[in-house]
């Protein structure tokens, strides 16, 4: 190990690789990734399901296989590792302070960091799920780890509160292993997951999927022996009189993802409450200079396609940095969430580098619309920067788009970037 | 031939613990039995946490005795087992005019109690010290004497400086009977087998009414467990300005809802105080949660619900003793006897807040007791009241971390992600006098699984590791004992599902 990195990786999943590869190709000499677990791919590894790779590869690849083309490239280009090893500390100074059992504690230097540490799941408190505290509530997550890995199942009878991707995609190998999964329980009055995921997980499988509906308490005392499930309203109040227990031994949640930013904090870095990540410009710099983020740790993606390609991004960015000791153009401008958008990644455009590349946005809409809606891009002059046709939109789905180059010159003009989800109708009424 | 022991207590908690730890100075043989997986699981591990300075209780009754007894005693006792204690004091704020005259009666019960340094302060003091409290405060009652413990680790301490002094300690052992001859007592039988012993001391907290009851003691004395629920708060996003405790004024409902800060760092919120029909009832409700998280934002405005990272709930032992002081009206007090109806029978029950603070004072009470009653308890020339407090790697320094992991290599190796435990502290445990078994035994001491991931990262880890150590198939792992296992079959196992 050198004392001194242009680029030091914090984590090894999909955006981490990535960020390393592109960050090789692009430059720099000496990239090391630090990951925590005894392998690279991060939990790319438990996600033996397929899905994986259509963006990006053409083709349709379980997590395993799609991690380990990344994992090959990394180490061809000569990429340094280090496995089982803990960054305990990201400093101002892109210095990182990291421990593991062969070498102890140890500091090395870095000229530009990328963090990618990816996300967490949401737990049973942050959602304040009542009832007793028996064995055998787990995170989906949690579970895929055990079934996958360690080839362990830690139930056979499942009730899955959430109708996220990871609660679905368990549900259908929670089958396939022998278990009954009881029920799939979603508190919103639509699919939080992808419908991709409801079509082949549960619907093939004959798993229920009951919308809004949730889990009243948690039954038993050593272990889960039942849960109580009731309908809520729009308000998401308890409906009196629609209780039903469910018999099960096992409660799996699939309630959320937070990107995990301990390290991000620590050092100072700026978080968007709203994606709970670094706030970020198309380089995927942070609010630090020399410290990049990317994927997960950014915002949680629907696709890991989309992790690997901001994790591009962010390994360019942070090549650029450390050879050049800047990335961005003079001019930034912030990306505005205007009409029925939640959040948009990134937050700030650099207007130069729209010059010679595209910049793909991330966004996510506040309500569900079931009809054709169109994505708009468009400065205060109401000139269109960009813009794209969904056939619907919901919040449980992102949706990205490009700004293209062809949108430079109006770009350097602009002196504000909104941008809105209308549906057709609103659009032909507002000219 | 069963063993012949001096003194057996019945009840790993903390009162059980610190009477264990206090008797292993004499020349006797004591065994503590706990029905639990692991010392201090029931009460002791579910509370405030929080070392009641004494102004609150009744003066004259038990309660406030050991209290006052007790409070000078945490200094020496942390720094002899290694237990996180800190005398922060504490407060009581009041939010309104009219809470004032209820601050003057806790100021009188401190002078009466004998707690020093109580005092009253301004709205405007208390809200200089600390600048997050309700701006509603009209004054507050200051103890300096109060202080913030770890619950988990001072039950283990005592019980682990008892073992160290040649206590016994059975674990998963439930009591079931008593072995009399003619009225006296001389054994108990229990989940495993029968042991005799020239005394049995009553410390079941929560069912301190059943074991009684089958010493023919006190008939009409009941546990009525008295629930309270609580939130922890994340200490990554949010922390009192003061590192103290802040309780409300108090009504005829009890002492109100607490915001205070832990010895671990975090801040905590609770309790309510709801009666529960049954001793296992620690379910955490809606209701429930409303009334505290209320509670709190009338003290702490600024509290915030994004920040709460966990949550429980813990039974108080609410029993219905008469104060043994005819002149004071309390129903409700502490029982420490040895009552004259039996013989070998120490009698403590009802122990409830403030039990914690007070239990160092029980346990020197009921050795007079047994003093009085004859006991020569002649002193161990060999007896070492040090207990050391193993590394927890989060307290070190760089430098004092560098160098642990240079002695120790599975220092460096970090499990638990978000509270910094590392596999070292976790194997430690596993291999303590009293060993941790399961992952909630597991949690208690070291910590694991209690910050924002609530063991999503480490339970697969931790289950691995005491499947390794305690050389057990990974099915056989619980999380507090029998019928709480984390896994069920291997995957591919269908034949199990079959059957």
């Amino acid at each position: 190990m050198k004392n001194l990195y242009d680029v030091v990786v914090v984590g090894s999943g999909p955006g981490g690789l990535a960020a390393a590869i592109s960050a090789k190709k692009n430059g720099a000499a000496d990239v090391l990734i630090i990951e925590r677990d005894m392998e690279l791919g991060g939990i790319l590894l438990q996600c033996i399901h397929n899905g994986f790779g259509l963006e990006i590869f053409g083709k349709d690849m379980p997590g395993p296989s799609y991690a380990q083309h990344f994992i090959e490239e990394a180490l061809s280009l000569g990429v340094e590792v280090l496995l089982d090893t803990m960054v305990l500390d990201v400093r101002p100074d892109l210095s990182v302070i990291m421990m593991n059992k062969r070498d102890g504690i140890q500091e090395v230097q870095a000229r530009a960091i990328v963090l990618a540490m990816g996300c967490r799941e949401r737990t049973r408190a942050q959602i304040l799920l009542p009832g007793t505290r028996p064995a055998g509530v787990y995170s989906a997550g949690t579970a895929q780890r055990w079934v996958n890995i360690e080839g362990f199942m830690p139930g056979n009878r499942f009730v899955i509160l959430g109708s996220g991707d990871i609660g679905m995609i368990m549900a259908r190998r929670l089958t396939i292993e022998g278990a009954k999964v009881e029920r799939v329980l979603e508190i919103m009055p639509y699919l939080t997951g992808l419908t991709r995921n409801y079509v082949q997980c549960l619907m093939d499988y004959d798993i229920t999927l009951q919308k809004s509906h949730t889990i009243n308490r948690i039954i038993g005392d050593k272990r889960v022996e039942a849960v109580e499930s009731v309908a809520v309203d729009e308000k998401w109040n308890p409906i009196p009189g629609s209780e039903e227990i469910i018999p099960c031994d096992t409660v799996l949640l699939s309630v959320g993802l937070i990107p995990e930013n301990e390290l991000s904090k620590n050092v100072g870095v700026t978080l968007d409450p709203l994606t709970g990540g670094p706030i970020v410009d198309n380089h995927f710099m942070t609010s630090r200079p020399g410290i990049f983020a990317a994927g997960n740790v950014v915002h949680v993606y629907d696709l890991v396609d989309w992790v690997t390609e901001a994790g591009f991004a962010a390994g360019k960015g942070a090549a650029v940095y450390a050879l050049q000791g800047e990335v961005a153009g003079v001019k930034q401008i912030a990306l505005k969430a205007g009409e029925n958008i939640r959040y948009v990644v990134p937050h700030l455009l650099d207007i130069d580098s729209l010059r010679s590349e595209s910049t793909r946005l991330q966004l996510r809409v506040t309500q569900p619309v079931e009809e054709r809606v169109r994505i708009i891009v468009e400065d205060e002059q109401g000139d269109i920067l960009a813009k794209k046709a969904e056939p619907y939109a919901r919040p449980g789905e992102i949706i990205t788009l490009e700004i293209k180059p062809d949108a430079y010159e109006m770009a350097k003009k602009a002196q504000k970037i909104t941008i809105n989800c209308v549906t057709v109708a609103q659009k032909q009424t507002t000219g | 031939m069963a063993k012949q022991y001096d003194v057996i207590i019945i009840g790993g908690g903390v009162v059980g613990s610190m009477m264990a730890r206090f008797l292993s100075q004499y020349e006797i043989q004591v065994l503590l039995i706990e029905k639990e997986t692991d010392i201090g699981a029931g009460t002791s591990s579910a509370n405030s946490a929080i070392m009641h300075a004494g102004y609150d209780p009744i003066p004259g009754t038990l309660k406030a005795k050991t209290n006052a007894l007790a409070s000078p005693m945490w200094d020496q006792l942390s720094q002899e087992l290694g237990f996180a204690f800190e005398r922060t004091g504490d407060y009581v704020v009041a939010i309104a005019t009219d809470q004032m005259p209820m601050l003057e009666v806790l100021l009188d019960r401190g002078h009466q109690n004998g707690i020093p340094g109580v005092e009253l302060i301004s709205g405007a003091e208390m809200r200089h010290r600390e600048p997050l409290i309700s701006p509603d405060t009209v004054g507050a009652l200051w103890a300096p004497t109060g202080g913030l413990i770890d619950t988990f680790a001072v039950t283990i301490a005592a019980a682990e400086n008892a073992v160290m002094n040649g206590v016994e300690v059975q674990l998963e052992t439930f009591f079931e009977d008593f072995i009399w001859q003619g009225k006296r007592i001389v054994g108990i039988k229990t989940s495993r087998g029968d042991f005799y012993s020239r005394w049995v001391i009553n410390a079941a907290g929560l069912f301190s009414d059943e074991v009684m009851h089958k010493a023919h003691v006190r008939p009409d004395f009941k546990i009525r467990p008295r629930r309270g629920e609580y939130v922890i708060l994340d200490k990554a996003d949010y922390r009192l300005t003061k590192n103290t405790c802040f309780f409300p004024t108090p009504s005829d409902k009890g002492k109100g809802i607490v915001v205070t800060s832990t010895m671990h760092g975090n801040t905590i919120v609770g309790p309510n105080s709801n009666y529960v029909d049954s001793k296992d009832d620690k379910t955490f409700t809606k209701d429930g949660f409303t009334e505290i998280w209320q509670g709190a934002q009338k003290l702490i405005p600024s509290i915030n619900r994004r920040n709460i990272i966990a949550v429980f709930s813990g039974l108080r032992a609410n029993g219905n003793a008469r104060c043994l002081d005819p002149q004071v009206d309390y129903t409700g007090d502490f029982v420490i006897e040895i009552p004259t109806e039996v013989q070998g029978f120490v009698n403590v029950a009802g122990i409830e807040s403030p039990g914690l603070s007070a239990s160092p004072a029980i346990a020197l009470m009921v050795i007079d007791l047994l003093k009085q009653a004859g006991e020569p308890f002649v002193k161990k020339p060999y007896w070492n009241p040090i207990r050391k407090a193993r590394p927890v790697f989060r307290h070190l320094t760089l430098e004092q971390r560098a160098e642990l992991v240079r002695q120790d290599p599975s220092y460096g190796r970090i499990i638990c992600r978000c509270e910094t435990v590392t596999e070292g502290e976790i194997l430690a445990e596993i291999h303590a006098p009293i060993p941790a078994r399961t992952y909630d035994a597991i949690k208690r001491r070291t910590w694991t699984g209690t910050g924002r991931c609530q063991g999503g990262f480490d339970m697969p880890r931790v289950v691995r590791m005491l499947s390794d150590e305690l050389g057990i198939p990974p099915e056989e792992v619980t999380k507090k004992g029998t019928g709480s296992p984390y896994l069920f079959r291997r995957t591919k196992d269908l034949a199990e599902v079959e059957k």
